[in-house]
């Protein structure tokens, strides 16, 4: 079995596929930061001033906290982060308007198909409004018209601050306010866009909602901020998937994602994680360091947060559930795979406030080589939410013997109606069942790819069709040869 | 008081004790002392804010002014309430932390067992006691180092190769004068040779009805082959402060058992750490907490896997009543090496009343991947289903839902072998749900 497992090893040495960069004209803000960055990147994107302000006191709120350094509970290493580095604007420079994708920039229409979203392609066959995002100013958002029939607002969040301002003003901050922490308060005073929806009182969205983001640009941090609000009875689900090209500095993305769900609204987010992990030796890699969380602000309303995360040297990131309105429902469900170098730390948190809440996690993890993945979570049942009901599942799968899984689950319970549970299993993957596999004649890593298929089964289920396929795809990808 | 003056009152306590030492200041015994509260002074008393204290606020603690010493009378009829009836123990009893011979009774044991009380073991056999003293509980945190600076009184328990303990060895823990705060910093070594076996119960009890304040270090360790059983019951007043570690060390094929059973103290603090030290190992943790008013009870546990092929089961369980709090976080760590490890832990709690809160954190950290690692932690309440059951029977509520929790309360005392005490336990816990 030795040889075999070399082979496969040699396997893992699987170079990155989507490593490229495209040479496109770049409107850039030297890099370093101050309030006049912030005024240059706000004067650029011509924003109200309560826009700035806003940015201002949370650049200011960022100072204070600065002093005292980045936060370093979680349980990843890596060098500091010199915030003075980092380009936080740039954009391409001829912004065009467009109707069709004759009009878009055919440099950048390949770039899309080499990443496999051809727009084309997504707009003849899976009915898929693209808002693609690419490197920070959004070139073209596709079905728009389509949307605005039903009074759905679908657009990048510049547009969003400069034809729905009271829309912005009313929301931004609500849910992740720029004191929240260290990154959410740096995010408020650089970010450069993002992207921005609303789906009025009673309105189902008829299709799914997706942006891919691409880091772009030797050094640019990415700032996105995205603001979803689904208004009473709205259905809306959301996709965003990612891959970045082959850098070798780190690079840092600290995003916020903000969701609202009022009576009996639902709202799905879904996310796949690719970007570039770093090579064989931990170098490069993209940091991740993301804030996304949504409050069920209604009665009976319900979000579900999915997460594919393949990719990034580090990703430290928590999609949370803030269950305040009664019945309202809170779902998590995550694939995390590590290889390599790769470091994560991530979970969710579910914040019981309303009674009748219920929230649901299951966590899947997988280490291979010499990675780090950890499971933090937090389950907080408040006085008042009588009859909280959660479930927490949370497995490991080690692959290798340099490998490590972690969990780190906080349970704190006020009410005595609260039901919890929680459950965590780690092991490595059944050698019964391997050879059962293999018995039959499949081959060794496709024996390893069903049994590892089969343990994310929960997690793929919960995504959008499009996005389950690709799923499948990348797990493989990202562990091929890593397995033994 | 707060932290630091409480902190300043320790540190020159130490002091006027040093001051009024003869040639014993000289000793390397004391040099470690003077080190554990120079360590003391650095780390200080634990706060919120670091995570292994995240949900126990020692600040109430630390607002009493306690006094190490103060004359209480008492006999052998009077502690008669404290001990376990029927039970063949030798008893070694302290009261207010100083060992008191004419209560302690040693049954006649093997040749070679040695049980007996630190502060002779200090004055006679000091090399004795250098051997083993600090081997295990290294300082980490201000009540480790307080302990040690302060370290006088305790039993030492040292079991030679191939030999049995007859019967159980019954520390018995009695503190506090009326009208008086005390406080009181057992030390305890117990050090099992190769196949080897000694069963240990370590109580606690009040005299009094005031605030008193333990602080207990005990370090064990388990020879090849032998196993080694503590019981730790806590049955103080309910002002009562105590806060407890034991640290063990697991030597190849031993075995290790420990059980913690907390119904008194207002302020309870347990730190159970175990290190599983060579292959083939079993440690088993097992812990109950029935708590009410507004009783505040943590629970930490370490299970630390350093070699390959241990196993190591762990349970514990809680009521909660009132207002009362509890804590759990149980760490499960697999090292590199690792492999083959089998770690099974488990926690449940049941929330009897609106005000009740739990906290806990099951914590897995694995660096190995050829192991079978699971953790399960639940909180609930009692099943409507199953009291309407017993009620549709004719049996009361209050009786129905005692029998629950007893039932629930089993698991934990099931696994106990000694059918005395088994019994003795679960009448506690009987008296303690009246």
């Amino acid at each position: 079995m030795s040889t075999e497992l070399s082979n496969v090893e040699e396997l893992a040495i699987k170079d990155y596929k989507y490593g490229f960069q495209t040479d496109i004209e770049m409107d850039i803000v030297p890099k370093g930061l101050s309030e006049d960055t912030i005024r240059i990147i706000s004067a650029k994107k011509n924003e109200p001033e309560w826009m700035l302000e806003w940015r201002l006191k949370a650049y200011k709120h960022w100072l204070t906290l600065h002093n005292s350094k980045e936060p370093t509970w979680a349980n990843i290493t890596y060098p500091a982060v010199d915030f003075q580095d980092i380009i936080y604007y740039a954009a391409p420079k001829h912004k065009p308007e467009l109707k069709s994708l004759d009009e878009v920039d055919p440099e950048l229409l390949k770039t899309f198909e080499k990443l496999g979203i051809s727009l084309q392609e997504q707009k003849r066959l899976s009915g898929v409004a693209v808002d693609a995002v690419f490197d920070s100013v959004s070139v073209t958002t596709t079905f728009k018209a389509e949307l605005s029939k039903l009074g759905i607002i679908f657009c990048s969040m510049s547009e969003a601050i400069q034809e729905h301002p009271e829309l912005i003003k009313k929301y931004i901050g609500s849910v992740v306010p720029y004191t929240d922490n260290f990154y959410a308060a740096l995010n408020s005073a650089v970010f450069t866009d993002g992207s921005f929806c609303y789906i009025p009182k009673g309105v189902r969205c008829p299709m799914e909602l997706s942006t891919y983001f691409r880091i772009n640009t030797s050094g640019t941090g990415q700032f996105e901020r995205t603001l979803l609000i689904a208004d009473e009875g709205g259905y809306v689900s959301y996709l965003e998937g990612c891959t970045a090209p082959m850098r070798d500095e780190n690079q840092l993305h600290a995003a916020v994602v903000e969701l609202i769900a009022m009576d009996d609204a639902t709202i799905k987010y879904s996310t796949v994680q690719n970007w570039y992990p770093g090579d064989k030796e931990g170098k490069g890699g993209i940091y991740n360091f993301v804030t996304k969380r949504g409050a069920c602000r209604g009665n009976n309303s319900k979000i579900t947060w999915t997460q594919v995360e393949t990719g990034s040297a580090i990703t430290w990131k928590y999609p949370s559930c803030i269950l305040q309105g009664d019945n309202s429902v809170g779902e998590f469900y995550s694939v995390a795979v590590t290889n390599n170098h790769q470091q994560a730390d991530t979970g969710t948190k579910m914040i019981h406030l309303g009674k009748n809440t219920k929230s649901t996690i299951v966590s899947k993890g997988i280490s291979a080589g010499l990675s780090n993945n950890s499971y933090r979570g937090l389950v907080k049942v408040h006085k008042n939410a009588d009859n909280a009901r959660n479930f927490t599942q949370c497995d490991s799968l080690l692959i290798g013997d340099r490998c490590g899984a972690h969990t780190f689950p906080y349970i704190e319970v006020s009410n005595h109606s609260a039901k919890v549970e929680h459950e965590a299993t780690t092991s490595k993957i059944g050698e019964d069942q391997l050879f059962y596999l293999r018995q039959r004649g499949i081959a060794q890593e496709d024996a390893i790819n069903l049994i590892v298929n089969g343990y994310c089964k929960d997690v793929f289920r919960e995504l959008p069709m499009e996005f389950a396929v690709e799923a499948q795809k990348l797990l493989s990808i990202s562990l091929e040869g890593s397995v033994g | 008081m707060d932290n630091s003056q409480s902190k300043n009152k320790f540190i020159s306590a130490f002091n006027n004790v040093e001051e009024r030492m003869n040639g014993e200041s000289k000793s390397p015994f004391h040099q470690l002392r003077k080190a554990a509260i120079k360590k003391f002074d650095e780390l200080d008393f634990p706060t919120v804010k670091n995570e292994d204290w995240k949900y126990t606020n020692i600040a109430p603690i630390l607002k009493h002014d306690f006094i190490t010493s103060a004359d209480v009378k008492t006999n052998k009829k009077a502690i008669e309430q404290f001990l376990i009836p029927g039970l063949k123990a030798s008893l070694i009893v302290f009261v207010n932390g100083s060992y008191s011979k004419e209560l302690s009774h040693i049954t006649k044991q093997a040749a070679g067992i040695r049980i007996e009380n630190l502060d002779a073991l200090l004055k006679n056999e000091p090399e004795l006691v250098m051997q083993y003293f600090g081997r295990f509980a290294g300082i980490d945190n201000g009540f480790t180092a307080l302990n040690t600076a302060f370290a006088k009184e305790g039993t030492v328990i040292i079991v030679p190769d191939n030999t049995e303990v007859d019967g159980h060895i019954h520390i018995l823990n009695l503190s506090g004068a009326s009208g008086k705060n005390l406080i009181s910093q057992p030390r305890n070594i117990i050090v099992a040779g190769k196949n080897s076996r000694v069963k240990i119960i370590e109580s606690y009890h009040s005299l009094s009805e005031e605030e008193n304040f333990t602080n207990t270090v005990n370090e064990v360790s388990v020879g090849d082959n032998s196993y080694v059983e503590i019981y730790r019951l806590q049955r103080e007043n309910m002002k009562s402060f105590h806060v407890n570690r034991t640290q063990a060390r697991l030597g190849k094929n031993s075995i290790f058992t420990h059980y913690s059973v907390t119904l008194g103290g207002s302020i309870v603090r347990n730190d159970t750490n175990i290190l599983l030290d060579d292959e083939h190992s079993t440690g088993n943790l097992y812990g109950l907490y029935l708590t009410e008013g507004s009783q505040h009870v943590d629970n930490h546990t370490l299970i630390d896997h350093a070699k390959p092929n241990c196993q190591s089961n762990e349970m514990y369980k809680g009521v909660l009543n009132d207002s009362s709090r509890g804590v759990f976080n149980g760490k499960v760590f697999v090292r590199e090496d690792a492999q083959k490890t089998n770690a099974y832990q488990s926690n449940k709690a049941i929330l009897l009343s609106d005000t009740a809160v739990i906290d806990t954190k099951p914590q897995l950290e694995i660096y190995a991947d050829d192991v079978k690692c699971s953790h399960g932690a639940a909180i609930g309440q009692l099943d409507d289903e199953a009291v309407f059951y017993l009620r549709s029977r004719g049996i009361g509520e209050e009786m129905a839902k005692t029998v629950l929790i007893r039932a629930f309360a089993n698991d934990i005392f099931e696994t106990i072998e000694n059918e005395v005490l088994h019994d003795h336990l679960n009448h506690l816990v009987h008296e303690k749900l009246k």
